[in-house]
């Protein structure tokens, strides 16, 4: 039941993909050929899925946590620019010291900057009452700025021929890669770990359920004795730490050193991704499939037909549209029927 | 007379079905010119349905509505009030945010200047003694000021029938008067009304004719003022007996709830200052807190359920530990069970399950195991609490916002009283249910206090505070009155105070002699 | 010291800079004040942009341009209507997926036009007053778009405070259940209200494309419709305040990029921040107090209407 609306989005899209090639006054079979099937048709773009899939889905999991809870992290890209920044100096600095414990600890610093940056937010939620949609948002183009500042100054690699990159993480520091011949690496695995976990804890867990009725119905919560603002801050370190997690993984595993940009938006991506996937994790693991999808067909039409691969993001806004409206056709009778007037005392305007 | 004027209104087999149940099952009714005409029945019976059909904010499904002797089709409001038909709603849709003027600029048309309406409204104030100050924000006004706003809305319509649904729920007892004096003389001018209530004296003193409705159907037609109380309200509720006391009081038990000396600041121009409460309650003792709405028991429930936390510990005592720093949880541990005012939303939460709904209150109990949900444990817990207190259509798996009004409270009332709590603080438990749910709550909290439970009622029903509490008192203007036993005081006491006229303390305050309603 | 021109110009740039920010906060206030929150501002600026600048570049025109901007505007912001009006889907999530759509579409369609030099027949100014010494400079030689934007939002004043529409739009936004008994069309003024804001934020973006930088750059907005929609809060849903808050921002811009020119050694990416952590620190200020953040704010904002019958 619950995945017919996502289903029929993802239908809706493709039709209006469709038209959207066809209008470009190209043929839509070929272009769909090249958009979904060509990328994958080899194990090196099953690897190249799988490398896109990881951060989309670390992401997309760490906020679904928060959206049940109605907390609108929606700056999961600057979480992920800041746990690049921090994972990616952390390993910079350790240059070429060696160890087991190298990789994990790049990792951790990775998720601590992602949780600091988000924490900017809860602060702000809790104590000051801030709005954190536009908090997030804000923190977003800053970590990019200062990403920027810091790959153009002061970690610039002296051997970059002046391009704002830094220097290569020695080898001590780079993600190992799981399959030879593609440049899939361990991101992948760990974000499955991760969404083990994120489903225990979304299913099982009294933390969650928490969460959930602060989301739901705050009064209930404080009539129950949930600690709301704990709830934000744990919504949003969850949120911060797996894009953070994303970030060190980008950095330390596909691109290997820091450069202006490490994320073609998959920090914005993963909240669509956690629509479509109806804030489930099992749901998310699927969509964050189909988003990656989106990225390397996006890069793939770009290089066959000379599309620009602007289209992967029309078709992630039309994705959420069509979900949004696929929602309303299938729940239309049964909206309609919870939206009746139930009789609860009080007008909360006319009491003074 | 009556052979050449046709009615002002008739209604003709009015059905109007909702998926959950029929509101209004083949209602036929004629109202007069100048009459005053009593729309009677329990919440649910299908009295507001009805009034929106007449206003046109509801389609009926079949049936016919003639206007002066002519079949009419009102399908919106602005066409009920182009025949004459006025309505002053429970709640009322008034814009809070803008002006009193703004308000009725914005409901009379486009074509009439802001000057001529100030001018009309003053001119209507006047001729029927409206305290009205066209400058102030609506929402910044009592309520009782905000149903004049409503009203006068309404008059400036020159409106042939006048529909008031439930005026008097959140009026003082002297504003309810004065509302009558000014009904009255509406119906002299020729002004038909429709009242609609469920309070009988209120109907026998102020009506000229009375329809009883009954689940969506009527059940009588009479004259109210040849009726009693207990007769209309035998129409009303059928043959059920009412009476639900059994228990005798209890007195060897000791104090297990208790308040000293709480204040509590106003947060805001909407809430009221809580001044030097003290109350304690004995196990086995009900004391119920009357009082006009708005009069701080909001205030009250939160500082006492621990979702506002006391400045000091011992303001606040659960079996003489104090808890006036701990928060709900921490009371809930101590004994404190709380079944607040609004059901959904508030004690429930209206998208989850049951099962998950039971869970909400049920933090330090077994449902949880390391951090972990024993979703067993806890449906188990659902089951028992739907079939021992009677929840119909309801199971684990249902959502609580498809349960009816009654059916929800009696889960939560069973949820908490499943807990076994030493003190249970019960606000408006039976607000709008059917009498067979009033009454099964109602046997609950008595059940409980025979086995030496502590128990606060906060309610706006008098009738029902004088039937199951010990003693009584009221709140008014953030401060209570002193507490009486229930057969030391009457209903006419207990209304004078509610009005506004607390004994100050320290004084022998004279009864006041005569109050009729 | 700075010299008088130098004040001058930096008065006149921050006007120009304030002009989108002005013009997209007052769509978004106007569709706020009717209950519905669009979170699209930015996707809505992007396609404007775009079109705005492919229209004038391909026509020679700027007011066609700047028209088609609009236009476009108002398309994406029919959708967010459909959607959330029609459908009642979530406005939070519609309006950030219109931001994502149009973020895409823009460079889409913007997609051959990057590096284009506009060449324009029809443009304007207002000779000779303009050469009077500092006052001329900054009432006369600033953009008629400048200008228009001080027209509309006195205009939106005037409509909310002084007209009965604008009653009826306040209404609708303070209870919409109380305004549709009154007999009013909920969902269609809400319509209008979203429109006027798709509207405003075409016009934002196609000035900021077609007039102010004139260049089409990918995601050229930066972040300015997410900062209209700060301002809204800023201004307290009062339009002259929607002014002033986007003249300050205006400032803070320019400043940022005055010192930069200075070269006092601040790294140019911290001057950039400025606007982004100005936005922060306003948002501190003015939600801080919760109780009057409460008595501000439109009381259906985000709420889901459907009338009942």
């Amino acid at each position: 039941m619950a995945a017919i609306a996502p289903l029929s989005a993802a239908l809706l899209t493709v039709v209006g993909g469709a038209i959207l090639f066809s209008s470009l006054g190209h043929n839509s079979v070929d272009a769909f050929r090249a958009f979904f099937v060509t990328p994958v048709s080899d194990l090196y773009g099953i690897g190249e899925l799988s490398l896109k899939m990881a951060p989309i889905l670390l992401c997309a999991l760490g906020l679904a946590i928060g959206f049940r809870g109605n907390v609108w992290n929606i700056g999961a890209e600057g979480q992920l620019i800041v746990g690049a920044i921090c994972g990616g100096g952390f390993a910079l600095a350790l240059g070429k010291i060696d160890g087991l414990w190298v990789i994990p600890a790049i990792l951790l610093t990775g998720a601590i900057g992602g949780m600091a940056w988000a924490s900017i937010a809860a602060v702000l939620r809790t104590r000051f009452n801030v709005n954190e949609i536009l908090v997030t948002l804000m923190l977003t183009y800053i970590a990019g700025l200062l990403l920027s500042y810091l790959v153009y100054g002061p970690w610039r690699s002296p051997t970059g021929f002046n391009w704002p990159v830094s220097s290569d993480l020695a080898a001590s520091a780079r993600l190992p890669r799981l399959i030879p011949g593609t440049r899939l690496n361990l991101g992948i695995v760990m974000s499955i770990v991760f969404t083990g976990c994120a489903w225990l804890f979304l299913a099982r867990s009294h933390l969650s359920y928490r969460m959930e009725v602060v989301g739901l119905a705050p009064r209930a919560a404080r009539y129950a004795g949930f600690d709301e603002h704990k709830l934000v801050w744990t919504s949003l370190l969850i949120g911060g730490a797996a894009a953070g997690l994303a970030g060190a993984i980008e950095v330390s595993g596909t691109i290997g050193k820091l450069r202006e940009v490490v994320s073609p938006g998959y920090g914005f991506a993963a909240i669509i991704v956690a629509y479509i996937g109806r804030l489930h994790p099992v749901g998310i693991f699927f969509a964050s499939i189909l988003m990656a999808l989106f990225y390397v067909g996006g890069e793939q039409i770009k290089v066959t037909l000379g599309v620009p691969s602007a289209i992967t993001g029309i078709f992630q806004g039309m994705l959420l549209f069509s979900l949004l409206m696929s929602d309303v056709l299938i729940n239309y009778r049964l909206r309609w029927y919870h939206n009746r007037p139930i009789a609860t005392k009080g007008n909360t305007h006319a009491v003074s | 007379m009556e052979l050449a004027m046709p009615a002002r209104l008739e209604l003709f087999g009015i059905c109007k079905a909702y998926p959950a149940v029929v509101a209004n099952d083949d209602i036929s009714l004629s109202i007069d010119a100048g009459s005053i005409h009593a729309i009677l029945g329990e919440n649910g019976a299908g009295k507001s349905t009805l009034m929106k059909i007449i206003y046109g904010v509801v389609a009926s499904d079949s049936g016919t509505i003639s206007w002066n002797g002519e079949v009419v089709k009102i399908t919106t409001p602005a066409e009920a009030r182009e025949l004459g038909i006025g309505m002053v709603f429970q709640h009322f849709s008034l814009f809070p945010a803008l002006t009193v003027l703004d308000n009725l600029v914005l409901s009379l048309g486009a074509n009439k200047s802001r000057q001529l309406i100030a001018e009309t409204a003053l001119e209507f104030a006047n001729q029927y003694g409206l305290k009205i100050e066209l400058d102030r924000q609506v929402y910044s006004l009592s309520v009782g000021e905000q149903q004049r706003v409503e009203i006068l809305r309404c008059l400036m319509q020159n409106p042939k029938l006048l529909i008031m649904d439930e005026p008097t729920s959140v009026l003082t007892i002297e504003s309810i008067r004065e509302l009558f004096v000014l009904l009255r003389s509406l119906a002299a001018d020729g002004c038909s009304i429709v009242y609609v209530s469920h309070k009988l004296h209120e109907v026998c003193e102020l009506c000229d004719t009375a329809t009883v409705l009954r689940r969506g159907r009527v059940v009588a037609s009479v004259d109210p003022r040849t009726e009693t109380s207990a007769s209309l309200a035998k129409h009303m509720i059928g043959d059920l007996v009412v009476s639900v006391r059994t228990a005798s009081p209890s007195t060897s038990w000791d104090e297990r709830f208790g308040v000293h000396n709480l204040h509590r600041s106003a947060a805001g121009d909407f809430s009221i200052t809580l001044i030097n409460i003290n109350l304690n309650i004995r196990g086995g003792e009900i004391l119920g807190i009357a009082g006009v709405a708005g009069n701080g028991q909001a205030e009250l429930l939160e500082a006492l359920s621990g979702e506002w936390i006391a400045p000091k510990s011992d303001i606040i005592t659960i079996d003489s530990i104090p808890v006036g720093l701990a928060g709900p949880a921490s009371r809930r541990t101590l004994g404190l069970a709380y079944i607040p005012e609004e059901r959904l939303g508030h004690g429930a939460v209206p998208l989850m399950t049951l099962a998950k709904n039971a869970l909400l209150t049920g933090e330090k109990s077994k449902f949880i195991n390391n951090g972990l949900i024993r979703f067993g444990v806890v449906e188990k817990f659902t089951w028992s609490c739907i079939e021992k207190f009677g929840v119909k259509s309801g199971t684990p798996t249902t959502e609580a916002q498809s349960l009816s009004g009654g059916n929800l409270q009696k889960f939560i009332v069973g949820r908490e009283l499943l807990h076994e709590p030493n003190v249970i603080i019960a606000a408006q438990p039976t607000w709008g249910l059917d009498v067979g749910a009033a009454i099964a709550i109602r046997s609950a909290l008595l059940e409980k206090r025979g086995s030496g439970v502590a128990i606060l009622l906060i309610s706006e029903d008098l009738d029902e505070l004088f039937e199951i509490c010990d003693s009584i008192t009221v709140i008014s203007a953030g401060r209570l009155s002193p507490i009486r036993p229930v057969n030391e005081t009457s209903t006419e006491e207990i209304g004078y105070w509610m009005a506004g006229h607390l004994p100050q303390s320290g004084e022998i305050e004279p009864r006041p002699t005569h109050h009729d309603v | 010291m700075l010299s008088v021109d130098l004040l001058t110009a930096i008065l006149v740039a921050t006007l120009g800079a304030g002009t989108p920010l002005a013009l997209a906060a007052i769509g978004e206030l106007v569709s706020e004040r009717a209950g519905v929150l669009n979170l699209g501002v930015e996707g809505m600026m992007l396609v404007g942009a775009a079109v705005g600048f492919v229209a004038t570049a391909e026509s020679e025109s700027m007011v066609i341009g700047i028209l088609a901007g609009m236009g476009a505007g108002i398309g994406l912001s029919l959708i967010f209507a459909f959607l959330t009006l029609t459908c009642l889907a979530n406005q939070v999530a519609t309006g950030l997926a219109l931001t994502i759509f149009g973020t895409g579409t823009s460079a889409l369609i913007g997609a051959g036009y990057t590096g284009t030099v506009l060449v324009v027949r029809d443009s304007f100014s207002i000779p000779v007053l303009s050469d009077i010494p500092v006052l001329g400079a900054l009432l006369f030689s600033l953009e008629p778009m400048t200008y228009l934007s001080l027209v509309i939002i006195g205009g939106v004043w005037f409509f909310l405070f002084r007209s009965r529409s604008g009653l009826v739009l306040r209404g609708v936004g303070d209870a919409p259940a109380a305004a549709h008994a009154t007999g009013m069309s909920v969902i269609l003024i809400r319509y209008m209200a979203v429109m006027f804001g798709g509207a405003m934020a075409g016009l934002a973006g196609a000035f900021l494309s077609v007039i102010y930088t004139p260049v089409w750059v990918e995601n050229m907005t930066a972040g300015r419709g997410w900062i209209a929609v700060a301002l809204v809060v800023f201004a307290s849903w009062q339009p002259l305040r929607v002014l002033a808050g986007a003249y300050l921002f205006g400032g803070v811009t320019i400043l940022q990029f005055h010192i930069q020119g200075a070269s006092l050694g601040i790294p140019s990416q911290f001057l950039s921040m400025l606007p982004y952590l100005a936005t922060i620190v306003v948002l501190v200020i003015m939600s801080s107090d919760a109780m009057r953040v409460k008595l501000n704010t439109p009381a259906s904002l985000a709420k889901p209407f459907r009338a009942e019958g």
